[in-house]
């Protein structure tokens, strides 16, 4: 008898009548996730690779580019985002151990410092538009350093990485918060706390993309 | 003396009693509950429903474009008129018909059916993968129907950028999104194949088709993200004239080239495997015979679906790569030939000494491995690199792929759909005027595109709506093809329709086939089995397999005798 779920005062977890049992539905869940961050990197990747051809064919202007990024902003957003995975990591920790309260906690905590990460963004993307830097006819570049058409591939390529990179933030924001307010509501146990851990692999694979965007945008110039 | 086992014909003169009480179809029938189904049979009827619609619209486009081509002269539509009609009909083709064709609507009815599940593993996101579908078609419909696109479905660019004023980009927002629709489909079937299984369905266990899908499924995972990106690209390249593609600005138009071929390729292979699938099980069900070579047909999925991963560059020989990339990509293009062939081989030796008979699927899927053979093997020649320099852009190619989008994907579909129908429906369609259909068609579709091999090889180029008059005879022959290939398709629409209030009814198992989706009623109770089935065996064990058996044992039992 499920004594294990009943005998707290989480209502018994739910599980979806086409599966057989709580841990089939885990396992599909798991999978069904690790497929998706599949998908997302081919969907990055497309992206890597056109960064990657026209970095070879114009490795001066991108180095002069990517000086014109706020180096220490972008040091800044690595270090938020990897404090938000270890708020993340804790929040399913938690989930485990049955910590309710931290649970709520941590994926508040986790939330929170992808906003700030948002935040901090938004003031480097306000920067680029006061330099006329956003990509399209109004796109300046007094540098001299290098050909204004290659630097305006790089800021392309700068605006779709780190924006779909964003998107993906914000998306992980919306995912947590929800979350928090079921895990206050006491939706989840030690027995059924999976969509807890799928949404952190969702929001450590956003951080690791982070991991990579940041040395190829931000460091090309300095070695 | 055993007992005489029932021919599929016989099975077919027979009238079953009246279907189960209570099924999938009946259960309820507001229009509300269509719509908010979550049961993977009725998502692939609605499937089912959409695709056609896209079908009619492209091959309406399609018989324009043949009638123009009747004449030597440019005189039904203008230039620019034909550019729209044929990139209506690429498009609609194969993103709205040919890739969610058996993957949507078969796979959504038979993967949890034959695997003896109650459902996939996501159901809603199932539902949810019909609806951005309907979205995508509705961007899609709105371009054509706004005006048209003249770029052809491969939206190349610089044209599709920088010089055409045509609805470029809600065509290609229409792609994007249908892109999401098929990663969601794909990624439920694979979760679905490695999780649900009923007990005793191992992996060597599971029926080629669900094979083929689970093949399939990992390309429209892997893949369409890059379809994705692309069209991105070209949107914001084409609003904003950002110069990603434009040399003028920097740019490399070939880069466009790459990242769609890169999807595009695979997805070529999207549009057939579904296919190899379905016959798999026409070809060994009407033989009467286990499938020869099971494993040799379930990894040859699995080679095809990865090495098509690496073949993109085989269609730009002549844009501007370099010699040895083309050397490379003719190559693996080559080698995947190997396991397509290791198929057609299989299935030609389950045929040999079957018990085979020609009902209707049947005749669908021996036209299918016909006609996929020359398909498969046209592809050779352009894939061959001083050969592709005399048959790129020409009518050869339109046939070659034709024979394998059409001679393949469209019979094994029009196959697998009588095949299944009974299933579906708890209904027979007319059995001599389904064998009827599928002959008008073989003879259609080999009249329409036979003659453009002949065009293609004498040099005419695609994608112009006039041509000189010395190539007329030909081009008259494909387009009397054509008519006839459009009464094959007619037929059916016609008394399937029929069938549904009129049609003898199935019983469980009307072909006596071996597999998990006869073993329930027609059509399905609304979970698809009252109790979970528990598998013991292989899954092809027909008649002649077991004869086989009995054969073996005679003759050990006949050796220890002499002993």
């Amino acid at each position: 008898m499920p004594e294990a779920a009943t005998s707290r005062n989480a209502p018994p977890p739910a599980r979806e009548e086409q599966f057989n049992d709580l841990e089939q539905q885990t396992e599909a869940a798991h999978l069904g996730m690790w497929l998706f961050l599949s998908t997302e990197i081919l969907f990055f990747g497309g992206l890597f690779g056109a960064y990657t051809i026209y970095r070879v064919s114009y490795p001066a202007a991108f180095a002069a580019a990517s000086k014109d990024l706020l180096m220490w902003a972008g040091a800044a957003d690595t270090a938020i985002l990897l404090v938000s995975s270890f708020a993340m990591a804790m929040a399913v920790h938690a989930a485990q151990t049955d910590a309710r309260r931290a649970l709520t906690v941590f994926l508040l905590l986790a939330a929170g410092i992808g906003g700030l990460f948002l935040c901090l963004h938004g003031y480097e993307y306000y920067k680029d538009f006061a330099e006329h830097h956003i990509p399209g006819p109004s796109f300046r570049y007094e540098g001299g350093k290098a050909p204004a058409n290659q630097v305006q591939l790089f800021f392309l390529l700068y605006f779709l990485m780190t924006g779909l990179h964003s998107l993906h933030v914000t998306i992980g924001i919306v995912i947590l918060t929800v979350l928090a307010v079921q895990s206050w509501r006491g939706k989840f146990s030690r027995e059924y706390y999976n969509p807890v851990e799928i949404a952190g692999l969702y929001w450590h694979f956003v951080d690791i993309v982070w991991v990579f965007l940041f040395p190829l945008l931000y460091l090309i110039a300095r070695r | 003396m055993s007992t005489q086992i029932p021919s599929a014909s016989d099975l077919a003169e027979t009238d079953f009693g009246p279907p189960p009480a209570k099924n999938y179809l009946n259960e309820e029938t507001t229009i509300r509950s269509w719509l908010l189904t979550t049961d993977h049979k009725r998502i692939g009827l609605l499937y089912l429903f959409t695709i056609l619609i896209f079908f009619a619209i492209a091959s309406f486009a399609a018989a324009m474009m043949r009638l123009e081509l009747l004449t030597p002269a440019g005189d039904l539509v203008l230039s620019q008129t034909y550019n729209k009609l044929f990139t209506i009909h690429g498009v609609l083709m194969v993103w709205f018909f040919l890739i969610p064709s058996i993957p949507t609507v078969l796979g959504n009815f038979l993967i949890p059916l034959m695997i003896g599940a109650r459902d996939l593993a996501f159901p809603k996101l199932n539902l949810a993968s019909w609806y951005i579908f309907i979205t995508a078609g509705a961007f899609t419909l709105y371009a054509v129907f706004a005006g048209g696109v003249e770029t052809g479905w491969t939206f190349y660019t610089p044209l599709s950028t920088k010089y055409t004023n045509t609805h470029v980009f809600a065509m290609a927002m229409g792609v994007f999104i249908s892109g999401f629709s098929s990663i969601l489909t794909g990624l439920n079937f694979i979760v679905t194949i490695h999780k649900m299984r009923a007990p005793g369905m191992k992996w060597m266990r599971l029926p080629l088709f669900c094979w083929s899908l689970y093949a399939t499924s990992i390309i429209m995972v892997l893949a369409t993200p890059v379809l994705a990106v692309v069209t991105m690209l070209l949107a914001i390249e084409r609003l904003w004239g950002v110069g990603i593609f434009d040399p003028a600005l920097g740019g490399d138009p070939v880069l466009f080239q790459h990242l769609f071929w890169f999807y595009s390729h695979p997805a070529v292979y999207i549009m057939i495997l579904p296919g190899f699938g379905v016959i798999s099980e026409l070809i060994t069900c009407f033989s009467r015979k286990r499938i020869f070579g099971y494993e040799f047909i379930a990894f040859a999925s699995m080679a095809i679906a990865i090495l098509g991963f690496v073949v993109w560059g085989h269609h730009m020989f002549l844009s501007s790569q370099s010699v040895y990339s083309g050397m490379v990509f003719s190559f693996l293009s080559f080698v995947i030939a190997v396991p397509s062939a290791i198929k057609v081989f299989n299935w030609t030796a389950t045929l040999y000494k079957g018990s085979i008979t020609f009902e209707t699927p049947m005749l669908y899927a021996l036209g299918f491995i016909g006609l996929f053979t020359i398909g498969g093997m046209t592809g050779l020649f352009v894939a061959a690199l001083a050969t592709d320099v005399h048959l790129h852009d020409t009518y050869f190619v339109v046939a070659h792929f034709h024979y394998i989008m059409v001679g393949g994907m469209v019979l094994a579909f029009m196959g697998g759909l009588h095949y299944w129908w009974p299933k579906i429906t708890g209904r027979r369609y007319p059995e001599p005027l389904g064998q009827l259909a599928a002959l008008v068609t073989f003879i259609g579709f080999n009249l329409t595109f036979f003659p453009q091999f002949i065009l293609g090889y004498l040099g005419m180029p695609r994608r112009y709506h006039a041509y000189p008059p010395e190539w007329q005879v030909w081009n008259v022959l494909s387009t009397a093809g054509a008519s006839i290939l459009a009464v094959g398709y007619m037929m059916p629409l016609g008394y399937l329709i029929w069938s549904l209030k009129k049609g003898k009814r199935a019983g469980e198992n009307p072909w006596e086939a071996t597999g998990l989706e006869w073993q329930t009623t027609s059509p399905p109770p609304k979970h698809n089995f009252d109790v979970t089935p528990i598998v013991t065996e292989e899954p092809y064990a027909y008649p002649l397999a077991a004869s086989d058996e009995h054969l073996k044992a005679e003759k050990g039992r006949r050796a220890l005798e002499h002993a």
